[in-house]
């Protein structure tokens, strides 16, 4: 059995609104796997992918990551554990101002001290490590742009190279491709399955094109108001477990029209 | 037609309140026409306007000049530590965000010769209190529209920053303030517009600079050199004034470069 990378346990999530976004989520994940996570709209897809770095508070549960309960980390040891876990966001959040570099170089700013890393000083290899990461993402060109001067796509792309520099064992992709045209999306998804698959990274990623899910997932999760439906490999996902799935969805688009 | 009547009953109230003033102001005609006539003496005695110690008020100017950068520098790296405390999203508790900004609006009430005032009992005559005051008046206002600027920072970034586990002052450096800078760039040379007019009369209370050489002038009747002098405040200002409008002018032209690509 491979390694476990990621315990999730009874993960609940209420909101002060009384909005139960998570019910009792127990859940682990293996070394190197690509996990697509899909559902209906409100489902709980974010706040599931944003509590495991601790974006969002869980009400309850544990997550541990290589053993250790994030949820119990705070200060400089939860940014310890938070390097360890690259996040890919679907409106990029890149610092638009700064060179395509100096955003992936951020990504090394968990390992360097707070004054070096406020200054921008990095080291030579970590530069070198940067462009390496760019020309494997096909970004070489893009190098020294300010990061708002390239494309959706390529803009993910540095997004996806800044996580990478921090050495992630989990890297969380809340829908990275929604924003992206097919041709760009399956090339995000390809980069992201290639660098599962090559550094034994465990990604993690929410999508809402079920097709996607399908083709780049070693794994699908399908979550339905606050709770797993669906856990299993892409191939026994039938027509009739996502008509399950997206049952509310449906109905209140039938109802709409 | 109701209308009309609260017009009328406005008026009535302003026009009666203008009369009370007039009365314990003690204005009476008399005096008015006669200032006029001492007025014009004064203006007839101003032409031509001189300068009697040019180097004397060449280096006072200077010193306005120093009081109004060094004030707006120290105002600006000060006003940007606290926006970061008084901003909402990077506050560590909206209890402290609370806290700075309303000290920053306390700051924002007392004027800035008053703070002049302040710190000369503080530390004395010369360029210091000057310093000083500005640097704290300028306080009150920057943090107020850099934490604004800040607030109106996609929280995105910040996510994406914290989650490489980048430090708060990390985060403030590297994610925060390259988003943030042409606000800051514009806010900040706004601030230093005001503080040169500031630093030129702040002389007046003692706090440094050509404000003073005005007063002493004036006190000694010597009204051309009050002239002289007010002329050079003129053509001081007027020439900061110009600098910092090419500077924007270059700032918007490298930001409008950016919104184009
Ligand atoms: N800050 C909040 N306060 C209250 N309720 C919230 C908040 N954020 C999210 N929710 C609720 O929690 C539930 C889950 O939201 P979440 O964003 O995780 O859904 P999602 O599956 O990511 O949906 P989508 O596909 O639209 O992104 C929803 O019902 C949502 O309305
Ligand atoms: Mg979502």
């Amino acid at each position: 059995m491979a390694e476990k990378v990621l315990e999730i346990k009874n993960l609940t999530k209420k909101f002060p609104d009384g909005t139960v976004a998570l019910n009792d989520i127990s859940v682990s994940f293996e070394k190197g796997d690509l996990i697509a996570v899909i559902g209906p709209s409100g489902a709980g897809k974010s706040t599931f992918l944003r509590s495991i770095n601790r974006l969002q508070e869980p009400t309850f549960g544990e997550i541990l990551i290589e053993g250790k309960d994030i949820l119990k980390t705070k200060g400089s040891s939860l940014r310890k554990l938070r390097r360890k876990v690259g996040m890919v966001f679907q409106g990029y959040n890149l610092i638009k101002r700064s060179s395509v570099l100096q955003n992936v170089l951020h990504g090394r700013l968990g390992y360097s001290s707070s004054i070096k890393g406020s200054l921008g000083m990095f080291s030579q290899q970590e530069r070198k490590r940067a462009l390496e990461v760019l020309i494997r993402m096909g970004l070489e060109e893009q190098t020294l742009k300010r990061a708002d001067e390239c494309s959706g796509g390529q803009q993910q792309r540095v997004g996806i190279a800044r996580a990478m520099m921090q050495d992630p064992v989990i890297l969380l992709a809340d829908e990275p491709i929604a924003s992206l045209d097919p041709a760009s999306s399956a090339r995000v998804m390809n980069y992201i399955k290639i660098m599962s698959q090559e550094q034994g990274i465990t990604a993690i990623v929410n999508l809402h094109q079920v097709d996607y899910a399908k083709s780049f997932a070693t794994r699908i999760i399908g979550i339905r108001a606050g709770e797993i439906m669906y856990d299993g490999p892409p191939h026994l996902l039938s027509e009739h477990i996502i008509k399950d799935l997206y049952q509310d969805q449906y109905a209140e688009e039938a109802r709409a029209q | 037609m109701k209308k009309n009547i609260k017009v009328w009953l406005v008026a009535g109230v302003a026009f009666l309140l203008f009369i009370l003033s007039l009365a314990q102001l003690g204005l009476s005609r008399e005096r008015l026409s006669a200032a006029y006539d001492r007025g014009m003496v004064i203006v007839d005695s101003m032409i031509p306007p001189s300068v009697s110690n040019p180097s004397n008020v060449a280096t006072a100017a200077l010193e306005s000049l120093h009081v109004a950068v060094l004030g707006t520098l120290f105002g600006v790296v000060f006003s940007l530590i606290l926006a970061v405390f008084a901003a909402r999203n990077l506050t560590p508790h909206f209890t402290v965000s609370v806290a700075v900004k309303s000290f920053a609006a306390f700051v924002r009430a007392v004027p800035a010769l008053i703070w002049a005032i302040l710190f000369i009992i503080a530390v004395g005559l010369g360029p210091t209190p000057g310093i000083l005051a500005l640097a704290v008046n300028s306080i009150g206002m920057l943090v107020k529209v850099y934490a604004e600027a800040i607030e109106e920072i996609d929280i995105g970034i910040v996510e994406a920053m914290k989650s490489t586990g980048a430090s708060p002052m990390q985060l403030v450096f590297q994610g925060v303030l390259p988003t943030m800078m042409s606000a800051l760039v514009s806010w900040s040379i706004f601030r230093f517009d005001i503080n040169i007019r500031y630093a030129a009369i702040l002389g007046i209370v003692g706090a440094g600079g050509i404000g003073w050489e005005l007063v002493r002038a004036s006190r000694m009747a010597a009204y051309s050199e009050v002239m002289g002098i007010t002329l050079v405040i003129f053509f001081m200002i007027l020439v900061v004034e110009n600098v910092t409008r090419l500077l924007k002018k270059r700032l918007d032209l490298a930001s409008m470069e950016t919104v184009r690509s």
